[in-house]
């Protein structure tokens, strides 16, 4: 491996990592895992002046359950989201199917958030579920709602001189249940298509929130809000799904490409959220 | 689990290791624990690193190369350009096919990926980042990307510096007979037909290809390290050339990962690799990345196929016509044998008994990446064996006929052979009825079509689907086969030492086959010396015999054949030793694993040991001393390998995705000389079969920009998603081979393919479906299953 020339450094706290991104300017990523970075180095489409990295940076690990939320740090591996027993629902269901053991080993939750590559599947995730980023930058710490941090095609809503530090997801109290099923033409292949399903239940098994959102079939990860709407205060049913299914495809805007055409994306869209839906409802009891 | 029936015939106990024994592979131990000698492993003092500029567009005249910047850069020691090249007679070289291909650019460019200049540094990092300074202008001609375009009347003329090219052809051939073809479709109850694309795959060996040239510039003296299936033929050519004398250069293939055909073609770097050495003095090393190797070297398949069966009405099949269009790329450079421009896809009859066939070959030149010489074919059977397996389930449909007994009412009967079949191929030994039966019965065929049944009663698609294939490998006879003149003999040369201890070398060059367990079970078969006493060399042109190389799956019938002969005659020097040593005629001397004994009294004996002590110390006046010998082994026909392949699938009607619930593989390649390497053989074949059928493609968009240039893009399937595999076997040994082998290296990949996609068809054939092109991606059979809804 070839990369362009870069400069290294080897940060060992948040904000010595947040001053060596401010210094460096928009040509300076932060290193976490680098399963996405380090390859597009290799083939030089990226090309960043300044690597720093934050392996060393103690407590970034944190993987724990705290005030109704599961708090994942920014140096937590897939790995560790496949293996612990924290996660529950689409989370839990997402985890193994996050690329091939060896980058699951390597690779992070938070920098796989932080690209916002429409074909990652975590941001599907949290959209679903109504996660939070948390971002560090020299003037403190703030919360940013998912569907805000997620602004387009490899568009975060971070300033130059801010780094995730961890993400927050709601941890529902009562019936829940979730899935995310993935279309992937082989291990370790990006998502031909994916859907994140959410459902919480209330009194009587009446659907009270709905969490929908699709990989791969959008400019940037979607949160399918017609289709929520239109869950929430109803009895989970086939033909509710079915519905929701039609309103995930129609929300889709897929296109042509090596993986399939757009038509047939939006029919597994169509497909795999009325059963990501069923499954989610099934898995609440 | 695989299952594997026992049909061997062991004459040898565990501790030699003849014939029939699964022995361990001698070569993993290195290659497991780190110890193998890859090409980049080798590090010579004062080597160069040499990174190659390439085109970044299709189709394009070069206007201007800038080197300046480039050559500015510290650690860079030389920018080869085809400039340069060209001033030694160098910018163009011959092709394995008999046409010319650029080495380095200096026209035009005729694929995006073509090499248009070298760095060569002291460091490979410098090599690459100064490769980026190299400037060339391009003025940008419209790409070719579809043979049907290459031509279209008024088609861009790619090779506009051949001399006579007038327009796009590469070649028109044909085999077979015409008229009597005409003649038995005209009475013919009907016709059928299916058109069908065999895209272009590339077989993306683990390793790479690359070359460490190092030429002295005082003795002239060219070693050169290179990855490569054929050292013995690449020397040659290479002295051809650059006009090095030949006894001057030494080609070293060292451990190779992997071949699949893409290291028998010659590659413009190796050459840009050797001029540089020679004009700077120094080893230079060149190793391609990922992407390097696969957009530009050897590619596989690209074929476009029209077949048409004449039947009667009963399903008897009494003619074939086959309509072939290739895609060659920018440059023809398949290796094959000289006479036959479309390799043996003329063996495209297949399993079956009809007397009349024609087949007509052509092929185009598009501004794609050159080859065809890839991806364990055995010269294009791959592609020949899948059209007529998916015709002759096209057929059954098509007649109301059930797709396994269309096969029974029309395989050519064991009786029969040797067998001459329309297109000049003489099939040497088989039971064709006998295999499918028994992979029938194994898979469970008749329950499976009523379980079929009930699936489409409940709106599932099931599908079941067959292909007998049978493939003409082991090329072959002098009469017949060469590449570039060179005949297609192979070779081994054995020494037995005074303790016993042999050393086998050979013409051939394992990728990965096994060779270094296989060929010395050969030796211990005929001599009986154990395996383990027996290295075997390949690889290195100055202490190996002359031979054509690993490629088409002829190690096994024409070295493995030189193998046994060159055992044989040392078999007999050692019988007259053993009568000297026990004082008895040698026509009265038996060898038998290991033993030589005088008939009739077995304890009068001497062991092969013994006998090869007396070889150095202690021989009979006259008899010349030492155990060695070499033998050119020149086979009298090719041999005809064949197998009985079943896939079960099912298929998800709402998205198209398919998954694979059996795959039961027959496979008869004669005598098994280690069934385990056997099985690993069929394991890998049907694994790259599964991935050519469901997701392993290189294209093109219209610019002629590739896609599938990395792995993210150019599939492998991992264990993940790789069926399970059930092997079965019969044997029915070649009656010309020595030992009855008949290879087995390519099989599965020929043969497995159809019987992916003809299950999946046969999951929704009663909608109407009879084709989907591979790859079978899920949305092209989602579009089936919709078009056939209507």
């Amino acid at each position: 491996m070839f990369p362009s020339r870069f400069d290294y450094v080897a940060a060992t706290s948040v904000d010595e990592a947040i001053a060596a991104k401010g210094d460096g300017g928009d040509e300076t990523r932060i290193l976490a895992g680098g399963q996405s970075l380090l390859p597009m180095m290799k083939i030089r489409l990226a090309n960043p002046s300044k690597l720093v990295d934050i392996n060393g940076i103690p407590g970034l690990d944190v993987l724990e359950r705290v005030n109704g939320h599961l708090r994942v740090g920014a140096l937590v591996r897939h790995a560790d989201m496949v293996a612990s027993d924290l996660t529950f629902g689409a989370v839990e269901s997402a985890a193994p199917w996050i690329s091939d053991p060896l980058v699951r080993n390597r690779g992070t939750v938070c920098g796989s958030v932080s690209h916002c590559d429409p074909e990652g599947d975590w941001n599907s995730v949290l959209l679903a579920t109504g996660a939070d980023v948390v971002a560090r930058g020299p003037s403190g710490e703030r919360v940013i709602p998912i569907g805000d941090f997620v602004v387009d095609l490899f568009t975060n809503a971070l300033n130059e001189d801010e780094m995730v530090t961890e993400i927050r997801i709601p941890v529902p109290s009562g019936r829940s249940g979730g899935a995310y099923l993935k279309l992937e033409r082989k291990v370790g292949d990006y998502a031909t298509v994916a859907v994140a399903a959410h459902l919480e239940l209330g009194g009587g098994g009446v659907i009270t929130k709905a969490g929908l959102a699709l990989t791969s079939v959008a400019p940037h990860n979607l949160k399918v809000t017609d289709a929520e709407a239109a869950l929430v205060g109803e009895m989970p049913s086939e033909a509710l799904f079915a519905e929701a299914g039609e309103l995930a495809a129609a929300a889709s805007s897929p296109r042509d490409d090596v993986r399939g055409t757009a038509e047939w994306k939006r029919q597994v869209v169509r497909t795999f959220a009325r059963r990501a839906l069923a499954t989610a409802a099934a898995s609440a009891g | 689990m695989t299952k594997v029936d026992d049909t061997t015939h062991m004459t040898t106990p565990p501790e030699i290791g003849g014939i029939g024994h699964r022995v361990r592979r001698h070569e993993d131990a290195r290659f497991i624990e780190g110890q193998g000698n890859y090409l980049d492993d080798i590090v010579l003092p004062g080597m160069l690193h040499m990174a190659i500029v390439r085109s970044p567009v299709a189709h394009a005249r070069i206007t201007g190369i800038d080197t300046t910047a480039a050559s500015e850069v510290e650690g860079v020691v030389a920018v080869v350009t085809g400039e340069l090249m060209d001033q030694h007679g160098l910018a163009w070289m011959p092709t394995l096919s008999g046409d010319t291909q650029a080495v380095l650019a200096t026209d035009k460019v005729r694929y995006q990926g073509q090499e248009v200049a070298a760095v060569i540094a002291t460091d490979p990092a410098i090599a690459v980042d100064a490769a980026e300074l190299v400037e060339v202008d391009y003025d940008i001609l419209p790409a070719i990307t579809t043979p049907q375009q290459a031509l279209a009347p008024g088609a861009v003329l790619i090779r506009d510096e051949k001399e006579g090219q007038t327009d796009n052809r590469v070649y028109d051939w044909e085999a077979g007979d015409k008229a009597a073809t005409d003649a038995a479709f005209a009475a013919a109850d009907r016709v059928v037909s299916l058109s069908t694309f065999y895209p272009r795959s590339h077989p993306a060996p683990l390793e790479t290809c690359g070359a460490i040239a190092d030429v002295n510039s005082v003795t002239g003296q060219a070693t050169i390290y290179m990855t490569s299936q054929a050292p013995h033929a690449h020397r040659t050519l290479f002295a051809m050339v650059t006009g090095l004398p030949e006894q001057n250069i030494r080609i070293i293939s060292p451990d190779l990962g992997g071949g699949f055909g893409n290291k028998v073609p010659i590659y413009p770097g190796y050459v840009v690799a050797t001029a540089a050495s020679l004009l700077i003095g120094r080893p230079v090393k060149w190793i391609e990345t990922r992407s390097e190797n696969l957009i530009s070297t050897g590619f596989a398949r690209d074929y476009y196929m029209t077949g048409e069966l004449a039947v009667t009405n009963e399903g008897k099949i009494l003619g074939l016509r086959v309509q072939m269009l290739s895609d060659q790329g920018a440059f023809y450079a398949d290796a094959q044998p000289t006479k036959f421009k479309a390799g043996l896809f003329h063996v495209v009859t297949g399993s079956y008994d009809y007397p009349a066939a024609h087949v007509v070959c052509s092929g185009a030149y598009t501004n794609k990446a050159p080859g065809g010489v890839a991806y364990r074919c055995s010269f294009r059977i791959t592609e020949a064996s899948f059209l007529i397996e998916r015709l002759v389930q096209t057929a059954a449909y098509e007649l109301g006929i059930d797709p396994a007994e269309m096969r029974f009412k029309n395989f050519i009967q064991p009786e029969q052979f040797p067998y001459h079949t329309p297109t000049g191929f003489v099939y040497d030994s088989g039971d064709y009825p006998t295999a499918l039966r028994k992979a029938l019965d194994e898979v469970g065929y008749d329950q499976l079509r009523a379980e079929q049944v009930a699936a489409r009663a409940e709106g599932r698609l099931m599908g079941i689907g067959i292909a007998h294939f049978t493939e003409a490998v082991g090329a072959g006879p002098s009469h017949t086969y060469d590449i570039a003149g060179l005949k297609m003999f192979d070779s081994a040369e054995l020494r037995v030492h005074p303790t016993g201890k042999a050393i086998l070398k050979l013409g051939v060059m394992s990728q990965g086959q096994g060779h270094e367990t296989t060929f010395a079970q050969i030796v211990a078969e005929e001599l009986g010396i154990p395996v383990t006493d027996v290295k075997v060399m390949e690889g290195d042109t100055d202490n190996t015999p002359y031979g054509l190389g690993t490629y088409a799956s002829r190690s096994t019938p024409v070295a493995g054949a030189a193998t046994a002969m060159v055992s044989r005659q040392l078999a007999e020097k050692a019988k007259r030793i053993a009568a000297h040593l026990l004082e008895a005629a040698p026509e009265d001397i038996e060898l038998k694993a290991g033993e030589l004994f005088v008939k009739g009294t077995p304890a009068r004996s001497v062991t092969i040991q013994d006998v090869s002590l007396a070889a150095y110390t202690n021989m009979p006046d006259g008899m010349e001393h030492g155990l060695e010998g070499v033998h050119y082994y020149d086979p009298p026909n090719l041999t005809y390998p064949y197998g009985s392949y079943i896939v079960v699938v099912e298929v998800d009607p709402e998205t198209g995705v398919w998954k694979v619930e059996r795959m039961v593989a027959l496979d008869d390649c004669g005598v098994r000389i280690n069934p385990m390497i056997v099985e690993g053989q069929i394991h890998g074949g049907l694994t790259e079969g599964f991935a050519m059928s469901s997701m392993q493609w290189i294209t093109f968009d219209d610019d002629g920009n590739c896609i599938g240039s990395n792995f993210m893009d150019y599939l492998i399937p991992t264990a993940w998603e790789t069926p399970r595999f059930e092997l079965l076997e019969t044997c029915v040994p070649s009656p010309h081979h020595p030992i009855g082998a008949k290879g087995v290296g390519e099989s599965a990949t020929v043969g497995s393919p159809a019987a992916y996609v003809n299950a999946v068809i046969d999951a929704l054939a009663h909608l109407g479906v009879r084709n989907i092109d591979m790859p079978l991606l899920p949305d092209r059979v989602w579009s089936a299953i919709q078009s056939a809804q209507g």
